[in-house]
């Protein structure tokens, strides 16, 4: 038996789905509503998954009062209330779709040293969510990633 | 192979302390987890069972079972109980999120007699939880 443990933190944003590489018209049939050309936002929940032994001293696997003033400054600081196309460096030539926001998120939450970051999965809305896992993939993840991303290609409605 | 869940709540109290640990580190490590007079979660456990469905029942195993499982090992041990103090299978060990899963794993694994256990996932709150998995 092994134990992960989660953590859940959450952060309001704004961005635009463009491609400059694409004509007007390609952008809108291509990312609908959301190439609206001001942006518009979402409530976005990042989901944490840390794996590694239990300390037998405290219980643990990582303390959160170590993984809260982390993620806050790595990434609810970067993040929360701004527009994501402008104001957070990585996406200024990269499109702020929530598969490339749940990949930064996890390249900064990887630096995290106390325990090993097995999984982020961020929700855009309740109805959409996105995964990604760490190197190290164990059998159960591998099906799970496949039994979650069923429902968000169907779902998905940005 | 197809994975059956079953969500059970319970409340208790707990607090995090180490006697090995002087009072100040106590109070560094765990923060306010470490107030000696305790605190209390409205705990939500979610049980997977993973099997093939029996050709005559069409069940892994039938929730109603694993429900009355869930009530006889989980929620009578610990529903409204003080965790540090009143649940045997704490004895001696924090009783953090991490534990009280793996407790919960260690007493559901050999009831699960129809499938197999497959993931035991314990909230604290909503933003917070251990799972444990095979």
């Amino acid at each position: 038996m092994r134990t992960v443990l989660g953590r859940r933190y959450r952060f309001a944003a704004s961005h635009r789905l463009h491609n400059p590489k694409f004509s007007a018209e390609e952008n809108r049939r291509l990312y609908g509503k959301c190439n609206s050309p001001h942006g518009h936002g979402h409530n976005y929940v990042v989901e944490v998954m840390l794996a590694g032994p239990v300390d037998p001293a405290t219980g643990m696997i990582a303390n959160l009062g170590e993984l809260d003033p982390f993620v806050e400054r790595e990434v609810i600081e970067a993040f929360d209330h701004k527009y994501v196309n402008e104001e957070v460096a990585e996406f200024k030539n990269c499109v702020p779709t929530t598969e490339n926001v749940c990949r930064e998120i996890y390249r900064r939450l990887r630096k995290f040293a106390a325990a090993r970051v097995e999984r982020v999965r961020i929700e855009e809305t309740s109805k959409n969510s996105f995964e990604i896992w760490g190197e190290e993939q164990i059998g159960f993840g591998a099906e799970k990633r496949e039994r979650e991303k069923e429902p968000n290609e169907d779902e998905r409605s940005r | 192979m197809i994975r059956i869940t079953r969500k059970a709540e319970f409340s208790a109290a707990h607090f995090y302390h180490n006697d090995a640990f002087s009072a100040e580190e106590n109070r560094r490590i765990f923060g306010k987890c470490n107030n000696p007079h305790g605190h209390g979660h409205n705990y939500v456990v979610e049980v997977t069972v993973a099997g093939e469905p029996d050709a005559e029942t069409g069940m892994v195993l039938d929730l109603k079972e694993l429900k009355d499982i869930l009530q006889r090992e989980v929620l009578d041990r610990m529903d409204h109980k003080h965790l540090n103090y009143e649940v045997p299978e704490l004895a001696g060990k924090v009783p953090t999120c991490e534990n009280i899963a793996a407790a919960i794993w260690n007493l559901l694994e050999a009831k699960i007699t129809q499938g197999k256990l497959d993931r035991v996932r314990l909230y604290e709150s909503p933003d917070i939880f251990a799972e444990c998995t095979a």
